[in-house]
């Protein structure tokens, strides 16, 4: 293998690999403040998309994709008020379920409002063709747009988690919901507002991915395997390694191309997660007590 | 007891089709199975509106022969065993004089056999070969044959010089279909396939793929066959790649949608298509250029969206049985028979030259090769 | 007997259906019921694994795939060629294959329908134990993931191999001659018999499966349910039965896949996609986890509906508004709502776990 062709393949696996660390990001801050996998989690990065396309005729693009992933974070908030936050006690196979029902419901009205047809925003830097050369690979700029705007999204929200009073009351919330509530923590606003947040990066990531993959209404679902299977990869609830697992898995799909026949290349990133799940169901960065710990 | 039940139900059976009326005159009912929604809505979308539209417009001109028609559209969402159960209920229960669709050809190969048993002439908008090869007396099908648009390919090939190539594919019934073709045909040109890869018909980014085909130096063209969006993505990462490759792709490019999306990269992509792409350049003396241009402007001033080639399939479907119907009346049999013997019949695709030999009625002549030029489709002339 | 006496009103029913439908001369609308029917087979089978047993599958779609695709692919592909291998040779003079001549006038020697469907069940066994032995360890979240998982692959593996068709599945598949006289197949001519051999096969497995219920078998998953340590305690081998119940539900949704597919002669890679698996999970739902009637009555309802195409284009919506409705206010599905009294009873006794 070449030097040129490798670093080729590095740069389209870190691309997939920062979309799908993102939807697991996603998940996991969902997962850690209410034990739930949303299942439409997917559908945010399809609205965040098709809504900053259809405002873009309006208005400059970095307003639109702003109001995209505000009017994004208010479809996440509407969805939890109305489906979860009344239940009481749900089990996990409700849980799942209704998660289900959503994405299949969100992206219907998706093709009823949108069409089947594809769409695109237009390349932020450049054309379709623009590419900068780094070694001799030819990397589009739009590339290092999707990695930068992830990798910042990730520090971000180690920030966010850290620093802010919202953050520590969310981490706490995931520790311990009892002591939570003890200690004066609206835990039902905290659930709210971890829908809100994996709605935002959803739909931030479904803006800077849309000029490279396109728009379409049924992306969603490809992309939540992918984010679920980077998510128990890493580790269920843990962030960081949902970035570190991300990269890898896409990774390992570009290479991949170079032995096992393109056809097969969603089949592998699944058949990983069977033998992690067979084998190290806390995940490859994830301790097994802590897992043990969590209701499933 | 068993055999009391069965008889009564035999009787039960012949009494109540003695009572079924025949149809009632001043109505013929048309049935329409199209993948409206699911992994083939690009398809059945544009084929469901063409239809509603044509039979809006028939209606208001008075019906056909002073019969009303009446279009049932059946959303199959792509699932054969909807397009299965979909063509019983048209053929027995609403007692359809023929079906348009399905969108698919996977879809088509499950009901080719129901309606050649159901005796009702399906007329399908989907493209392989083996729709209509072997013939069955009620198929017809009305996209250009595979094989048609793969020599097309080839022999402009021959004209570069190109000899090694490499094939992409869709994998959808389209994507695989052309594979099967062009792997068969090449050697007839002395052409020789030296790498061919599959692709999901919902992939994203296929810069890793096109990488390894560059890494092999002896390609000389790349060939695209598939008819989902990917195929403006392969462009688009062949040249930002930097990779100057002649590019081909199938009939399935035939959406100016795909083009706007590939931007810069669908500049110069060479492929065959109906002449519908170009029908504003067409000159007013050739058979297609005044149903093409009608069809275009009343699509796109309908609604609001460019008109396809796919589209054009359903045109075809309709417009075909319209003429039968003209001809032969309401009765599926005369139909059939009204439809195998059209000749020189103009439509979107091409001129339609129906026998009881060939189904498909389209010749080589039903395409052109076109190329993109400043974000238009353009007719191809060569460098 | 007195399992017999709770089908009756079910036999009657079906029996009066198809009188009616003769007598007023719409027994078109038997081609969708036996469509119906064999869902609803898949569908039960998995109405005990997960209401009885407690374990969602979100693949039994790739079951179904795995009984249709087997049992297509050996009766279609044509061993002519390959005549003089000692293999086919050796198959065909036991009598195991079938030679004829297609509509179209050519000669085919293919495997004959029984055989394809034992090979197809016995596949279905081998890999739902396979897959099942480590799957049913996890949990929750993670027991979705792992079955969705697998139907994946399994949609994937037919939509790239070449002997399963690739996007266009398989066509032409012939009908199953179960005894002289009775065949199943889509022909217009076979409907009664065909609606009846569907519904046979139906109540067959629900016998089975009610009698499975109330059998130590049954108490034992419903202890596994409740609370599996609490059953393991109890000395019950709650590994076993999980295995147990996955692979008789696979077996359901393969047979359900071999019949169906010969019945309608053919079938696609639609069959194993996620969203039709989704759509399984979400009639048990509706029909009540625990219930195997309401899963039968509703899977074959809201699937005749849906393959009458009543729903438009908007069958999958639909099926999305259902499972979040019953979710939402029917967890214990729409037939134990309070304007029912007297089914919500019949519920109650027969408990849910």
């Amino acid at each position: 293998m070449t030097i040129e062709l490798f670093i080729q393949y590095c740069f389209a696996g870190l691309t997939y690999g920062s979309i799908y660390a993102i939807v697991a990001i996603g998940f996991n801050i969902i997962y850690n403040t209410t034990g739930i996998i949303n299942f439409a989690q997917g559908e945010f990065v399809m609205l965040g998309g098709m809504i900053s396309i259809s405002l873009l005729p309006l208005m400059p693009m970095p307003l639109a994709i702003a109001l995209a992933v505000v009017i994004t974070m208010a479809v996440g908030a509407l969805i939890e008020i109305i489906f979860i936050r009344w239940l009481k006690n749900p089990s996990v196979l409700r849980m799942i379920i209704i998660t289900i029902g959503l994405s299949i419901l969100i992206r219907e009205t998706a093709v009823h409002i949108w069409g089947e047809g594809i769409r695109a925003l237009p390349y932020f830097i450049g054309n379709q063709v623009t590419a900068i050369s780094v070694f001799g690979a030819r990397i589009s700029p739009q590339v290092l747009v999707v990695i930068g705007v992830c990798g910042l999204m990730v520090v971000a929200l180690g920030l966010f988690f850290k620093t802010t009073s919202v953050g520590r009351q969310m981490r706490a919330c995931s520790a311990n919901r009892t002591a939570a509530v003890l200690c004066g923590i609206n835990t039902r606003n905290m659930v709210t507002f971890s829908f809100v947040l994996s709605a935002g990066i959803g739909a931030l990531a479904g803006c800077v991915m849309s000029p490279i993959t396109y728009s379409e209404y049924d992306i969603g679902t490809g992309l939540a395997i992918k984010g679920f299977t980077v998510a128990i990869i890493g580790g269920l609830g843990n962030a960081g390694s949902a970035v570190i697992a991300g990269l890898l898995l896409g990774l390992i799909e570009a290479f991949s191309v170079s032995v096992v026949p393109l056809a097969f290349q969603d089949a592998i990133a699944i058949a990983i997660l069977l033998v992690i799940l067979f084998v190290r169901p806390h995940g490859l960065f994830g301790s097994s007590e802590a897992a043990g710990l969590k209701e499933f | 007891m068993k055999r009391f039940v069965s008889k009564a139900v035999l009787a039960a059976t012949a009494a109540s089709l003695m009572l079924v009326p025949a149809a009632m005159a001043g109505t013929i009912k048309v049935g329409a199975i199209l993948a409206v929604t699911g992994g083939a809505s690009f398809l059945g979308g544009p084929e469901a509106r063409t239809l509603e539209m044509l039979v809006e417009e028939i209606n208001a001109k008075g019906g056909i022969n002073g019969d009303k028609v009446e279009m049932i559209i059946k959303d199959s969402g792509a699932s054969p065993e909807k397009a299965i159960s979909f063509a019983k209920q048209l053929i027995e229960e609403e007692k359809v004089l023929a079906i348009i669709g399905p969108s698919t050809s996977g879809e088509t190969m499950k009901i080719k056999d129901i309606s050649e048993a159901g005796k009702t002439p399906l007329l399908s908008c989907a493209a392989a070969e083996v729709i209509v090869n072997p013939v069955a007396s009620y198929v017809f099908k009305t996209p250009q044959n595979d094989s048609l648009a793969v020599k097309k390919i080839f022999m402009e090939m021959n004209r570069l010089g190109i000899t090694k190539i490499a094939v992409l594919a869709g994998n959808t019934g389209f994507g695989q279909a052309g594979k099967g073709q062009l792997l068969k045909i090449a050697p007839e040109f002395g052409i020789e396939v030296i790498e061919t890869e599959v692709y999901d018909k919902k992939a994203t980014d296929l810069s890793a793929v096109v990488a390894k085909i560059r890494a092999n130096k002896d390609v000389q063209a790349v060939v695209n066959w598939s008819v989902v969006p990917a195929q403006s993505i392969v462009i688009k990462n062949i040249r930002q790649a930097g990779w100057d490759v002649p590019l081909f792709q199938s009939h399935g490019f035939g959406n100016i949608k795909y083009v706007e999306l590939a931007g810069a990269a669908a500049e110069g992509v060479i492929f065959p298509a109906g002449r519908l792409l170009i029908a504003d350049t067409l000159s007013a003396d050739h058979p297609q250029a005044a149903l093409l241009k009608s069809y275009v402007s009343n699509y796109e001033s309908k609604y609001n969206e460019t008109a396809s080639t796919f589209g054009g399939h359903a045109y075809d479907a309709f417009t075909i049985l319209v003429k039968a119907v003209e001809t032969a009346g309401n009765d599926r049999d005369k139909v059939r028979a009204a439809v195998e013997n059209l000749q020189g019949f103009a439509g979107t695709g091409g001129v339609f030259n129906f026998s009881a030999t060939d189904h498909n009625g389209l010749d080589i002549d039903a395409f052109e090769m076109m190329t993109v030029k400043d974000g238009k489709f353009v007719a191809y002339t060569g460098k | 007997m007195k399992r017999l006496l709770s089908i009756a009103p079910l036999l009657v029913a079906i029996i009066a259906i198809q009188l009616l439908c003769a007598a007023t001369g719409t027994l078109y609308y038997l081609t969708q019921m036996t469509m119906s029917a064999y869902y609803a087979l898949l569908i039960i089978g998995l109405c005990v694994l997960m209401g009885y047993a407690g374990q969602i599958s979100l693949g039994h779609g790739g079951f179904f795939a795995i009984g249709g695709y087997i049992s297509a692919a050996l009766t279609t592909h044509n061993l002519e060629p390959l005549q003089e291998n000692v293999l086919v040779a050796a198959l065909n003079s036991l009598g195991l294959l079938h030679a004829g001549v297609d509509l179209y006038g050519g000669t085919f020697l293919v495997v004959t329908p029984w055989v394809a469907c034992i090979v197809a069940i016995l596949a279905a066994v081998l890999i739902s134990y396979l897959i099942g032995v480590p799957v049913l360890k996890l949990k929750g979240h993670y027991l979705a993931m792992a079955t969705l998982g697998f139907g994946i692959i399994i949609y994937r593996v037919v939509l790239a191999s070449e002997y399963f068709g690739e996007a266009d599945g398989i066509s032409g598949v012939p009908g199953f001659t179960l005894v002289p006289g009775l065949t199943v197949s889509g022909d217009f001519s076979g409907r009664i018999q065909n609606y009846y051999i569907a519904w046979g096969l139906l109540i067959i497995g629900l016998i089975l499966l009610l009698n499975l219920i109330d059998s130590r078998v049954g108490r034992a998953l419903r202890a596994i349910h409740g609370s599996s340590e609490a059953a393991d305690a109890m000395g019950v081998n709650t590994a076993r039965f999980k295995i147990q119940t996955f692979v008789l539900s696979a077996v359901f949704a393969a047979i359900a896949g071999v019949f169906l597919t010969h019945y309608n002669g053919g079938i696609g890679p639609s069959e194993a996609s996620v969203m039709k698996s989704v759509r399984y999970v979400a009639l048990v739902a509706v029909g009540g986890m625990a219930h195997l009637w309401g899963a039968l009555t509703m899977g074959v309802l809201l699937n005749f509906l849906s393959l009458r195409g009543v729903f438009g284009s908007y069958d999958d919506a639909v099926f999305g508004l259902i499972l979040i409705l019953i979710m939402l206010f029917a967890p214990n599905g729409i037939l134990s709502l309070r304007w029912r009294p007297g089914l919500a009873k019949q519920v109650d006794e027969k408990g849910d776990g």
